[in-house]
């Protein structure tokens, strides 16, 4: 694991892409910090930051596109993989190699409330609350980032897609208010849901019962879930939409609170996107 | 040492490696030999644990590759047909890693490292980046890095492909004195280098071993013929009477040759019969010069043809065969019939 980091880090270090990734980040914070906090004197460095999360979607894959897809397409997950380490060894390497580039940023914000603090109060809690929010929220997109590069030979196809998912993350609580909340357009929506499910079941397995099967228990366990209480599903499926928008959980950071299930939800979503890219490189292996 | 069972892949309903059975003892180089899309990759591929078998297992110094990855992969080193090389990475970096990452102990390395390097020549450009080496020195890289940690079991994919003359015979030279301590398995589409290096040889054909032995004892397998190639300062119509009437050979052909007045035959004898005596008292009684003559040793390319061959292939190749005899049997009466006349 130790090896695989060190090849990353160095190969970021020494390539452009690591340097384009710090140096956008801190030219977007930068350019709100002299706005709001130096320009206008406002004393909270966490609103700049809250302000500056739609970088993210296009340095994010700047860092991950070339992750996996690269080593694909180059055939150099080969020495990886005939070498004895683990899968998961190889994609925890590669994460902390990624998750140091970006630490290197939030190491240099964490001195920008005390250069504020030369000129007012400053409310350090607020301050590093955001800043530690900052951080967990950028290190669960560069987990998906990391996932999405691993699905494709493509740099450019698996940038498109982590600005996709990562743009649809970020905007599905705006989007999610246009669904009609009633428990009916819930059921739909599940139904919906439930077919994308098959689909995608049937797309790995090729095997038309098996996916037939499960839409069909699944559709008739909400169908009658729907007519035995129908109250369950009324404004669920935003609910469920929700549960992907990354950034909205960052707002109790901003405010100052150290938001515990925030950061249990970040954990979790890190942990679940790690899963699946060694799933992803693993399933590779056996189609 | 490697132990190979009822090993299947197969990729939608295509089957790439078809039920391949074979083991690999200690200290011995191995070929697998077999055209274009037989399964050699496929079969390295899964010995080596980057692709998964569809079926059967594959016993590396008794650990299964499936089930204890780790163990069965620290005794092998993978050279790719492709070598996946970090082409930002000087040679001296890249080994560097690949040391790091086949867990060699740190106080060895460097002495490691520059041993493999000395033994694969690319001390000279080990400080230039990947990218600008040629594709020579590219394939040596990789080369280094399947040696490296010394293995027990080095696999190649190919390992000669995109080298010249002299670069392809150090190579072999190499694998050679690997052998002493290393068990060596090589693939190649190309006969004389199996036949050249190793000490057995499988011929894979659409996924199946089609035969599985020493170099020689495969040539042995062709029963059939003896081919002679005679250069004859003499012309055709005259060289042509005096063979006809050798009752030993099956059939000849006549070229043209590049020596002036001279003619280029090519016979063939039953396998048991050494007919160089005979042709050269009849032809000197004739006084006719033999310029050259040698046995041509085509047998393993033949064993490989028709192994490998589809059935398709090898009625269509035997009915060309077939005529030509046809042919040349009726140009002979043709030219009969004009020396009559």
């Amino acid at each position: 694991m130790i090896a695989i980091y060190k090849r990353e880090l160095k190969s970021y270090l020494t390539s452009m892409t690591g340097y384009i990734f710090m140096a956008f980040i801190m030219f977007l914070v930068g350019i709100y910090f002299t706005a709001y906090n130096l320009t206008y004197g406002y004393s909270h460095f966490g609103y700049v930051l809250s302000l500056s999360v739609f970088a993210f979607l296009i340095v994010v894959p700047i860092l991950t596109m070339r992750l996996l897809a690269e080593e694909k397409r180059q055939k150099t997950d080969q020495i990886l993989l005939t070498a004895p380490v683990r899968v998961m060894d190889i994609i925890l390497g590669k994460y902390f190699a990624i998750l140091t580039i970006f630490t290197i940023p939030i190491v240099l914000f964490c001195f920008y409330p005390l250069l504020l603090s030369r000129f007012g109060t400053v409310s350090y809690l607020m301050a590093y609350t955001s800043i530690i929010g900052y951080y967990f929220l950028g290190a669960a997109y560069l987990a998906v980032g990391m996932f999405i590069s691993s699905l494709t030979e493509s740099q450019v196809i698996a940038a498109v897609l982590s600005f996709g998912a990562l743009l649809v993350s970020y905007m599905i609580t705006g989007l999610s208010q246009f669904i009609s909340s009633t428990a009916f357009a819930s059921f739909m929506g599940f139904s919906i849901l439930i077919i994308i499910i098959a689909v995608i079941a049937y797309s790995m397995t090729k095997n038309m019962a098996f996916s037939a099967g499960l839409a069909l228990v699944l559709e008739c366990i909400t169908t009658i879930l729907y007519l035995y209480k129908a109250t369950l599903f009324a404004s669920s499926i935003s609910k469920l939409l929700n549960v992907i928008d990354l950034a909205s959980r960052y707002e109790n950071f901003v405010k100052g609170i150290f938001d515990v299930t925030g950061i249990v939800y970040y954990v979790s979503v890190i942990l679940i996107f790690i899963f699946l890219t060694v799933q992803s490189v693993q399933k590779r292996r056996w189609s | 040492m490697i132990e190979v069972k009822n090993l299947v892949k197969r990729y939608g309903d295509n089957i790439a490696v078809d039920h391949l059975n074979f083991t690999v003892e200690k200290g011995q180089i191995y070929g697998f030999l077999g055209p274009n899309g037989a399964g050699k990759s496929t079969t390295m591929n899964i010995i080596t644990g980057y692709i998964a078998a569809s079926d059967g297992e594959v016993i590396i110094n008794g650990h299964n590759i499936f089930e204890e990855p780790e163990l069965a992969k620290k005794s092998i080193g993978y050279l790719p047909e492709i070598p996946p090389l970090y082409v930002d990475m000087t040679p001296y970096e890249y080994l560097k890693f690949a040391a790091e990452l086949k867990k060699i102990e740190k106080k060895e390395r460097k002495q490691m490292i520059d041993e493999v390097m000395k033994l694969t020549k690319i001390t000279d450009v080990s400080n230039r980046l990947i990218k600008n080496l040629s594709k020579g020195y590219k394939q040596r890289v990789g080369l280094a890095q399947a040696i490296l940690g010394y293995p027990e079991v080095i696999i190649l994919d190919e390992p000669t492909v995109g080298l010249d003359p002299k670069q392809i015979i150090e190579i072999r030279d190499l694998i050679k004195s690997l052998s002493k301590k290393h068990t060596v398995i090589l693939s190649s589409h190309i006969l004389s280098e199996v036949s050249a290096v190793c000490d057995h040889v499988m011929i894979l054909s659409k996924g199946k071993l089609v035969a599985s032995d020493k170099p020689e004892e495969l040539s042995k397998l062709m029963v059939g013929s003896n081919t002679l190639e005679l250069t004859i300062k003499e012309e055709e119509a005259k060289v042509r009477e005096i063979l006809n009437e050798m009752t030993e050979i099956i059939e000849f052909s006549i070229h043209s040759s590049v020596e002036e007045d001279a003619v280029d035959i090519t016979l063939k004898t039953k396998q048991q019969i050494d007919i160089r005596e005979k042709i050269f008292y009849e032809m000197a009684k004739e006084k006719c010069p033999i310029l050259a003559m040698k046995v041509s040793n085509m047998s393993l390319e033949d064993v490989f043809l028709e192994l490998t061959a589809t059935d398709k292939e090898v009625r269509q190749s035997q009915l060309i065969l077939e005529n030509q005899s046809i042919e040349s049997k009726q140009n002979e009466e043709e030219q009969e019939d004009d020396s009559n006349l």
